[in-house]
């Protein structure tokens, strides 16, 4: 098999690995840098346990060839939250609503809330629930992520942050 | 003791002590788990559903660069010599013995250093086969020539269940009975008799982390990182496997990506522990999503319910035969067949009561517990059944319940008393939710609506025990010592607000010692609504005894009574600097009664009861059969709750759960092959599914035998959804929906039915 070397940026910092053709991006962030937060559950894509940002958009790691990352900006949730341990104002606000319960999914949906955030920052109840509908979270804490989206939302509208 | 600050712990909605690591990514899990030098194991499948195999030929797999071994019960026979497993019947072969008996059964294991490596070696194993004659349905099971095992093998653990040893000629693993006064006798002087035939469908866990376990054998002993359930059993049944004394095999586990009753018991341990030893490196199995439907189900099951009514509407007779499709394996079939047997004639308050409760082998992937240990199957006909007599006696469906429901301390079919179980106010509770005397607005255009409302309860697993160590440190910080698993239901924080309660510490400093069976004490397992009541007892105690020991510390070096000295200062005293530990254990067992063999009766028959009711509005399209629950209500009696905002969480989920394998989850089989084995074909509830209106409740209660008059939650809502939704879908159409799931081609197919009925 083929190994490539690639180089991207992850969690805002320069760094290479080698990938082999059929690696995808959780087998690398798993193995190559020991990242756990997206993990993968279904392997189809359906689950969204393995969400990650690619320049910003929310993909699919099971479904993303590691040798696409090339010069790419890759976030995990590895990377949110401030130096000092502070938590980003989603993290915080899962906790304060109880939007977990076995936490495997956790990861995944934070992620996939902080895109929602970005490009909606007043999302309707409606607008969360079509948004996170490709999200699955077998304990079923959805009522309560609902609600820590929305709290997410208030917080991050009243300290006026992106 | 002294209380070191005033504490309040017990009703406080806290976060979960471990809610950093679970949204920052870095709780841990099984399926990350790694060890120097481990190996990848990827499972070869049975794709016939009954086949003697004539031959393995793994000679172009062992020869792929970079396969470790190819591994078949040859092999596992060489450190095994008995390689048969399972906690009620030893009828599960850690891979397939010269037959196998499900398509998707485990026949031959590629170990290499590399996963993608063993799974491209499976395509090159050759199976010869000699397929057989198989069985799925298990109404035919019970009488058909096909055998899907040669004789039972019950395990010797189960008393209960010695007498099935040996046993030929049967497909019937268990028959449970249970006999209270003259069944007979009174379905012939009632005033109206009523029948019917129910079904429910085999569906799946689904945890979003699947099964995984990791086996690291040395000479001399075995440490095992799995994703169980119940690691004191699986210590138990792997040390039987070895023939080893329990202190040689260790189990650790860390929190699981759900479980729902799917990793109980033993499961991928008894394989990685055999191939562990055969490679002498550590080995780790990961299944797939598409594998997890291969390991356990839910039972699907027939449910014939008969009952004899008197002129004034009271329940006077009832009949239940029920027959459990428990597929290829026992697993914990036989004990769902109990469990769910004896609550199968529903909360009402009968006098005559024949039940009987088999457990039947077919040749389908096993089925075990999942979250009701089959109550919610039972209830799915008991519930359906009581609104198609209602509606037949032309009594309101709630007065009728009202009417015949088990009032308090009332004996139920077992004899046992309805002592702390709050069924009526939850009925009620409901009823009232629902706005139930208000009539509906009834149809628009091509829309029906309807509304439905169903009651059930749940026996627990009993006896069972829970053994608890709490151990005070020299600061007066302290570690809380339990095999309780954590699997996203709360357990570590409820029972450190037990602790923190009882010791006058807060709830988030209590250490929760993650199962280890070195170092955790036994505990039955994580199952069946049981760890609140079992094991929040046992921690309890474990604080009671803190507290006896630091008296006593107190009194022998010699301070007063009423002394305001903390124990961190009485270990100081006594040792001359920060040094020693206070440990307290406690242990509980419930108070049970063996019910009689023949009669199925017992005064105590469970420790507790759960106890559920919910209700449904919902809108079917005439044209497709296609329904939206517009409106969802569960409310559960949980005791007191110790933690308000995690038991709610706990009763949502479980009702959205449940909603799924009301509405679209179901296992579909053709020829004996799973045809929708994967989150693309098999439809569980996402965010886009829960109702609008979606309310979950619970009422006031007091169980007396409870921690702070606490029960459990984790099956509560389970119970009487699926039949509150189908009786709402009946009400709508006009027509008796009897099995689940609810798909459009369900419910057109009933409303044609009825439409044929009405015309001829």
């Amino acid at each position: 098999m083929t190994t490539r070397h690639i180089s991207f940026t992850l969690n805002g910092r320069a760094v290479t690995a080698s990938v082999q053709p059929h690696e995808n991006l959780i087998d690398m962030l798993t193995t190559a840098f020991g990242l756990r937060g997206a993990r993968e559950s279904c392997g189809q894509g359906l689950c969204g346990c393995c969400t990650v940002h690619v320049d910003g958009q929310a993909v699919s790691g099971c479904l993303f060839l590691a040798d696409m990352a090339e010069g790419t900006r890759i976030d995990t949730i590895e990377g949110l939250g401030g130096a000092d341990g502070t938590l980003d104002p989603v993290q915080q606000a899962f906790i304060d609503a109880g939007a977990f319960q076995c936490g495997f999914c956790t990861p995944g949906f934070v992620m996939m809330v902080k895109t929602l955030l970005a490009d909606d920052p007043d999302p309707s109840d409606d607008t969360i629930r079509h948004y996170l509908s490709g999200n699955l979270c077998r304990c079923s804490a959805y009522p309560e992520i609902v609600a820590a989206t929305k709290l997410a939302a208030r917080r991050i509208a009243a300290e006026g942050r992106p | 003791m002294s209380a070191t600050k005033a504490s309040h712990a017990i009703g406080q909605s806290i976060p979960r002590l471990e809610s950093r690591d679970k949204v920052t990514g870095r709780t841990e899990y099984v399926h990350h788990f790694v060890l120097p030098g481990m190996l990848h194991g990827k499972i070869l499948r049975s794709d016939r559903p009954h086949a003697r195999i004539r031959a393995i030929d793994t000679a172009a797999a062992a020869a792929l660069p970079g396969v470790f071994r190819v591994v078949t019960i040859d092999d596992i026979r060489t450190v095994i010599p008995h390689p048969y497993y399972g906690p009620a019947f030893h009828d599960q072969p850690i891979l397939a013995d010269g037959k196998v008996r499900f398509a998707g059964e485990p026949v031959a294991v590629v170990l290499a250093t590399d996963r993608h490596i063993a799974q491209q070696a499976l395509e090159l194993i050759d199976v010869d086969y000699e397929e057989l004659p198989f069985v799925e349905n298990e109404i035919e099971a019970l009488h058909s020539d096909v055998r899907v095992h040669d004789t039972l093998k019950p395990a010797a653990t189960f008393p209960d269940l010695k007498h099935l040893k040996g046993v030929r000629d049967t497909n019937v693993a268990l028959q449970y009975r249970l006999d209270r006064g003259d069944t007979e006798a009174a379905f012939a002087s009632a005033d109206h008799v009523f029948e019917h035939s129910f079904k429910a469908q085999p569906v799946m866990h689904t945890p979003m982390e699947p099964f995984v376990a990791v086996a690291d054998m040395r000479d001399d002993r075995l440490t095992l990182h799995t994703s169980t359930q119940s690691p004191s059993f699986v210590r138990i049944e792997i040390a039987r496997l070895l023939g080893w004394p329990e202190n040689r095999v260790r189990v650790k586990v860390p929190h699981l990506g759900g479980g729902f009753g799917g990793k109980l018991y033993i499961k991928l341990e008894a394989l990685v522990t055999a191939l562990s030893m055969l490679a002498r490196l550590p080995v780790k199995i990961s299944l797939t999503m598409e594998e997890q439907f291969f390991m356990v189900t839910r039972h699907g099951c027939t449910f014939r319910i008969k009952s004899g009514v008197d002129k004034d509407g009271r329940l006077v007779a009832r009949r239940c035969d029920i027959v459990w499709n428990g597929g290829a394996y026992a697993d914990i079939g036989p004990r769902v067949t109990q469990k769910a047997g004896f609550t199968s004639a529903g909360p009402y308050d009968i006098d005559n009561l024949t039940i009987r409760s088999s457990a039947v082998y077919t040749n389908r992937p096993p089925a075990g517990a999942l979250r009701g240990f089959g109550a919610p199957q039972t209830a799915w006909a008991y519930e359906r059944h009581t609104d198609i007599i209602a509606r037949e006696l032309g009594i309101d469906p709630l007065d009728f319940r009202r009417r015949n429901l088990l009032r308090q301390d009332r004996p139920q079919a077992t004899g046992t008393p309805m002592t702390d179980a709050a069924l009526l106010p939850v009925l009620d509770r409901v009823a009232q939710l629902l706005d139930w005397k208000t009539p509906l607005v009834r149809s628009e255009d091509h829309i029906l609506r309807g509304r439905g409302l169903a009651v059930g309860l749940k026996g627990i697993t009993a006896p069972t025990t829970s053994v608890a160590i709490i151990n005070l440190y020299a600061d007066g910080s302290c570690g809380l010592y339990i095999s309780t698993v954590d699997m996203g239901q709360g357990s570590d924080t409820v029972m450190a607000q037990i602790v923190a309660e009882e010791l006058g510490l807060d709830p988030a400093s209590i250490r929760v010692i993650n199962p280890d069976t070195d170092v955790t004490p036994y505990d039955m397992a994580t199952l069946g609504s049981r760890s609140t009541f079992h094991m929040g007892n046992a921690v309890r105690r474990a604080a009671a005894d803190v507290r006896d020991k630091t008296a006593a510390l107190a009194a022998a070096l010699g301070l007063p009574e009423g002394h305001n000295v903390p124990p961190s200062e009485l270990l100081r005293k006594k040792y001359g600097m920060q040094a020693g530990n206070i440990v307290g254990v406690g242990s509980f067992i419930p108070d049970y009664q063996k019910p009689d063999p023949a009669t199925g009766q017992s005064q105590k028959a469970t420790p507790f009861w759960g106890i559920g009711a919910c209700g449904a509005e919902v809108e079917v399209d005439s044209e497709t059969g296609h329904v939206t629950v517009t409106k969802l209500v569960s409310v559960g009696d949980i005791g007191t709750p110790i933690n308000p905002r995690l038991v709610t969480a706990q009763l949502s989920g479980a009702a959205i759960m449940q909603l799924g394998f009301t509405m679209t989850e179901k296992m579909d089989f053709s020829d004996g092959q799973l045809t929708n084995g994967s989150l693309a074909d098999y439809k569980i509830p996402g965010l886009l599914d829960i109702p609008v209106s979606f309310i979950n409740e619970y009422v006031e209660n007091t169980q007396g035998t409870g921690p702070f008059g606490a029960k459990g939650a984790g099956e509560t809502s389970s119970i009487a959804l699926s039949p509150a939704i189908g009786n709402a879908v009946s009400d709508a159409i006009g027509a008796e929906v009897t099995e689940t799931p609810l798909t459009p081609e369900t419910v057109f197919r009933a409303m044609q039915s009825a439409s044929r009925a009405d015309r001829s």
